[in-house]
């Protein structure tokens, strides 16, 4: 975390009351939002309410023998993120603390007061100028590159309101706050930008996003696509699979940066995101997942405004990848969890309950969380963009709770998460029917160009028989399948295919946890082949029987699994010919 | 140590004291009784003039005229290995009689998060026994796997079965058998607000076995004041985290009734007026569970570990219930208990449609348990509820209705509930004997259905007869 270094004097005041994180002092000059030193441990705080002479505070460090009489001391800026080579491959807690410096300096356990900058200050960077002196530069422009990681050339940008004419130009090894361009006007572009987190950095347009977040998950990229700065919400009761997606998201998709945002969550799941993306290759690189990536870890058991802050910090770390002109993809789970955090925070301070206690302004401050997602053109005219990907909690899983509902209302995709298909064992468990994405259409262009022509088309068949499954699916609990007639029955056996061979993923396998386009199209359509052969069949006068009889069509179950799909998909689709051939 | 006589009001647990010097949040305090008797209390809110403080054995008798003592440090629960053995109040007294206790070291119990940078995945797989755990739930040490349950239900009694056979496979994936010695679970046990009849099985049968030894028992039970609920968890957690992470022991807790805890929450949340969150229960319940749950793991370079058992019961078995819903949000999985299950003599009546274990992925395999144990728990699973699906169905239109596979899966699912499941309180069945029972089972159904197992395991598993080989040949001859 920033030290937030300040020309003010530092104002000093006394604490007056404590209950739990949040702190009351009286004597202390200081703005809304201002970082603050709170009691003899220094514990960290910002300002979150001024009332008269009152001061009342947010401590992100437990408070446990902190007492009234004791200083407090403001300094002077807002709570903000140090921005710079150094931050991927880093894990944060809530106020971009890195947890490996803490470990070292306080042990296995989280202790408190204990200050450590968010990037490295004593380490150097290989700068490499893309300007010459004399050149013309303004906000957002790239001066310079710093290879940050084995995958990732980081771009050291002129921060916002800085413009100029080059007078110098350092190339070579610099720590973060070393000058590698200087200005005429005497300004020093140095490799380090601090930003309050609480403000959305600025960009000079939002764009329509027109390419998909290629996830690896057939569900999501062929029924419901989420563009690249696109939004989408994943709710759903515990066990239903949020963290699996998220971190399947976090693994598979073609982003160039991933922010993970861990909020109010569970410790081990961090871990395995630590043991784990080291480990794995990033599918567009090949190189460690990990040197794209950036987490932030504020767990359940972790301080309660940290909590409430580490969305920020995310969104803030994402927001500066962007503006380098990269796809970046965050995801925060649990968005609930922050909410909470919001309520737990108003209600120490008697604020006016709204909805179930969350307070008045939780409809804004999610909508202002998803805003700062997008497809911009940067200040400095480049095409970057966040995807945003927010886990929700509802409690009971029940949808109708204000967190879900506040978040549809902003979000353009709904991934809704069922219990009953959990409790089958059917992963992912996102619901078919009542999940939706609004980006559809724009991204058809995509599909039809990369994968192929009849990309939506084969969704929209698909999307068809699950429809028409559903309708069948309440007769069939009142008579049994065999009642119905062979047409539909047939229906019920396609379905049944698309269901199990195609929505059914398991993110636990080495090959089936990442499908690509083409074989995500490739095996609906032979699902498709099946269903059209299937049918033709059944007018000839062949019955439904020795039709789902047919030995090819259960050969499609092993398509996912198999690493070498294609030959195995063509031989399956010639036998479908060759078996009905022989039916009919 | 100043005392005051300022005591300005006491509202159901709580008491509100005027002072003239600073007192520390959270600090512990002792009142004293005009008739020479203590309780002890901790700070909730402390402010310049007053400080308002909840007490541990309630406010009955006090009154206004009770001294108040500030004791200057937060809740410390002396801590030493000489604690395996012995019974303490829900305050951390030993009330077993037994001699003093000579702490090695005073420990705040409020308990410091975990940082996860320093936490190791857990991934060994407990052999519990029980084949509803250990085939489709499995428990590995360090995680937190609670049991959800209702009231009446029988979760004591698999709580102690799988305390009594708990046991780590070092004989499975000889990789690291350097640790092949015997490393039995030191047992802590917190009760909360539960009946004297309730700790006394739980007290006997460490008796019993001989586990109690190995065992510190914290023991708060429903005619002990309810505010005590809220340290006793934290003095087991405590004590389990210096067992496992100083002295290197394999440590499980079993926390009952997690139900009663959360009712002292709701109790202390309404005597300070809080705008209540869902039913009633404090808006920051999530994080106060959250802070003890989350005290379960592993630590990177430590030898120990701590697995937790919380117990609860869900009032009215519904477990979209705060307590159930907030638990299930936190720990890593739920085991359920079924009131169907045990009305028709299931023991242990467990549900695994909706149970789950997290860690279960990484705990089991080739080298964990056996190489085929994912695939076959996937596929219990996909029959199991195929087959309860048809259940209402069957009682609508028949059996008779039902096509021949339709009938199979039926079938499959009573054989599962009644073999796999029901294997009995004092069964305790090894990996390889529950996934041999789910071979039989899974057996009964066509080749053709083991869609979620990989084709060598079915080739090297399956002892059912090939039925499409069968057509062939027939048709062949
Ligand atoms: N795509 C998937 N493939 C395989 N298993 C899954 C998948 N999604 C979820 N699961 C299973 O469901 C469990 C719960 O998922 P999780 O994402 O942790 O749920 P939530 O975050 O909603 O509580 C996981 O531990 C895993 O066993
Ligand atoms: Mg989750």
């Amino acid at each position: 975390m920033s030290k937030a270094e300040t020309q003010q004097t530092e104002d000093e005041g006394r604490i007056t009351n404590v209950s739990g994180p949040v702190v009351e002092a009286k004597g202390l000059d200081a703005r809304m939002n201002d970082v603050v030193r709170v009691g003899e441990e220094e514990l960290m705080g910002e300002v979150i309410e001024i009332e008269g002479g009152v001061t009342i505070i947010q401590v992100y460090e437990e408070t446990s023998g902190i007492s009234p009489g004791e200083p407090v001391i403001t300094t002077g800026a807002p709570l903000s993120v140090e921005l710079g080579p150094g931050i991927l491959d880093s894990i944060y807690d809530g106020v971009q603390r890195p947890l490996d410096i803490l470990e070292e300096e306080m042990g296995d356990f989280l202790d408190r007061g204990v200050d450590a900058p968010g990037i490295d200050l004593e380490k150097n960077w290989d700068f490499t100028p893309e300007v010459e002196e004399g050149d013309e530069v303004g906000e957002g422009d790239i001066v310079g590159t710093v290879p940050e990681t084995e995958s990732i050339d980081h771009k050291v940008m002129v921060p916002p309101d800085v413009e100029g004419t080059v007078s110098e130009v350092n190339e070579g090894e610099y720590t973060v706050e070393e000058p590698v361009v200087v200005l005429e006007d005497g300004t020093e572009i140095t490799m380090l930008q601090e930003w309050p987190v609480r403000k959305a950095r600025p960009v000079e347009r939002k764009q329509t996003p027109r390419t998909p977040l290629q996830t690896g998950q057939r569900i999501l990229d062929t029924l419901f696509p989420i563009a690249k700065g696109g939004t989408a919400a994943i709710p759903g009761p515990f066990g239903s699979g949020k963290t699996v997606t998220q971190h399947q998201l976090a693994k598979w998709s073609d982003a160039d940066i991933v922010v993970y945002v861990g909020c109010g969550e569970r410790g081990n799941e961090m871990t395995e995101v630590i043991d784990d993306f080291p480990e794995l290759e990033d599918p567009k690189t090949g190189k460690p997942l990990m040197s794209r990536t950036s987490l932030i870890a504020n767990t359940s058991n972790m301080p309660v405004a940290a909590r409430e802050s580490c969305i920020y910090t995310g969104i803030t770390l994402a927001e500066y990848y962007r503006d380098m002109g990269y796809d970046v993809a965050l995801m925060a789970d649990s968005t609930s969890r922050w909410a909470e955090a919001m309520r737990e925070i108003s209600s120490r301070l008697e604020e006016m309950p709204g909805e179930e206690g969350y307070p008045a302004y939780l409809a804004a401050s999610l909508a202002e969380f998803y805003e700062r997602g997008g497809r911009v053109e940067t200040l400095g005219g480049y095409d970057g963009s966040i995807s945003v990907i927010g886990a929700v909690s509802p409690p009971g899983g029940d949808f109708s709770e204000p967190v879900t509902q506040n978040t549809l209302r902003i979000v353009k995709c709904f991934w809704a998460l069922d219990a009953d298909l959990a409790e089958r064992r059917h992963f992912p468990a996102i619901n078919w029917n009542d999940s939706y994405s609004l980006y559809k259409s724009q991204l058809d262009d995509f599909f039809a160009d990369e994968v192929d022509e009849g990309w939506a088309e084969t969704r929209q068949w698909a999307v068809g028989i699950l429809d028409e499954e559903a309708d069948l699916q309440e007769v069939v609990q009142l008579v049994g399948k065999d009642a119905l007639p062979e047409d539909q029955q047939l229906t019920l056996e396609v379905a049944r295919y698309i269901r199990e061979v195609f929505l059914q993923q398991d993110a636990f396998h080495d090959v089936d946890t990442y499908c690509d386009l083409n074989k995500q199209f490739e095996m609906l359509r032979l699902i498709r082949k099946f269903n059209d052969l299937a049918f033709d069949a059944l007018d000839a006068g062949v019955p439904v029987d020795e039709i789902q009889d047919v030995d090819a069509a259960p050969r499609m179950f092993n398509i996912p699994t198999e690493e070498d799909w294609e030959p195995l998909a063509e031989e399956i689709d010639e036998e479908l010919d060759k078996e009905f051939g022989e039916l009919s | 140590m100043k005392e005051y006589k300022t005591i300005t009001e006491i509202s159901g647990p709580l008491v509100f004291v005027e002072v003239d010097e600073p007192v520390g949040y959270d600090e512990i305090v002792e009142i004293k009784l005009s008739d020479g008797s203590t309780k002890r209390g901790q700070v909730l809110e402390s402010g310049e003039e007053i400080v308002s403080l909840q007490v541990f054995e309630g406010t009955d008798e006090l009154d206004r005229s009770s001294s108040v003592r500030f004791l200057g440090e937060t809740m410390k629960m002396p801590v030493t290995e000489d604690l395996l053995g012995r019974v303490l109040s829900g305050r951390g007294e030993p009330i077993d009689g037994g001699a003093d206790i000579v702490p090695e070291e005073r420990r705040d119990i409020i308990g410091a998060a975990i940082n996860p940078h320093a936490r190791e995945y857990p991934d060994e797989f407990i052999q519990t026994g029980v084949s509803a755990i250990d085939g489709m739930n499995t428990l590995v040490r360090g995680q937190k796997l609670p049991i959800f349950s209702g009231s009446g239900l029988p979760h004591n009694e698999l709580a102690l079965q799988i305390a009594r056979q708990a046991d780590v496979r070092d004989d499975i994936g000889a990789e690291d058998d350097a640790d092949t010695e015997d490393e039995e679970f030191a047992v802590i046990f917190g009760a909360m607000g539960i009946t004297q009849e309730e700790a006394n099985e739980f007290l006997e049968e460490f008796e019993r076995t001989g586990a109690l030894e190995r065992s510190v028992v914290f023991q708060n039970l429903a005619d002990d004041p309810a505010v005590e609920r809220i340290v006793t968890p934290r003095m087991a957690l405590t004590t389990a985290e210096y067992l496992a992470f100083d002295k290197g022991y394999h440590v499980l807790v079993i926390l009952t009734d997690m139900t009663n805890y959360c009712e002292a929450l709701r109790e202390i949340g309404a005597a300070r007026e809080e705008v209540p969150g869902r039913r009633g229960y404090p808006g920051y319940m999530y994080t106060d569970l959250a802070n003890l749950y989350e005290r379960a793991g592993r630590i990177e370079g430590k030898e120990g570990s701590v697995t937790q058992i919380p117990i609860l019961t869900m009032p009215g078995d519904d477990d979209t219930h705060p307590i159930p819903d907030l638990t299930g949000y936190i720990t890593e999985g739920q085991i359920y208990i079924d009131r169907r299950l045990e009305s028709e003599g299931r023991e242990p009546p467990v549900n695994v449609l909706p149970s789950l274990s997290r860690l279960m992925d990484d705990g089991i395999g080739e080298g964990y348990t056996r190489e085929d144990h994912g695939d076959v728990a996937n596929q219990l699973y996909a029959a199991y509820a195929e087959g309860n699906d048809l259940r209402d169905l069957v009682n609508i239109v028949g059996r008779e209705a039902l096509s021949e596979r339709d009938n199979r899966f039926l079938d499959f699912a009573d054989a599962f509930e009644g073999e796999l499941i029901d294997q009995g309180w004092d069964t305790n069945r090894t990996i390889e004997e529950t996934l041999g029972i789910a071979w039989d089972l899974l057996s009964t159904l066509p080749k053709t259905e083991m869609k979620r197992i990989d084709d060598d395991f079915v080739e090297k598993y399956y002892v059912g007869e090939d039925e499409a080989e069968e057509e062939e040949a027939e048709a062949a001859a």
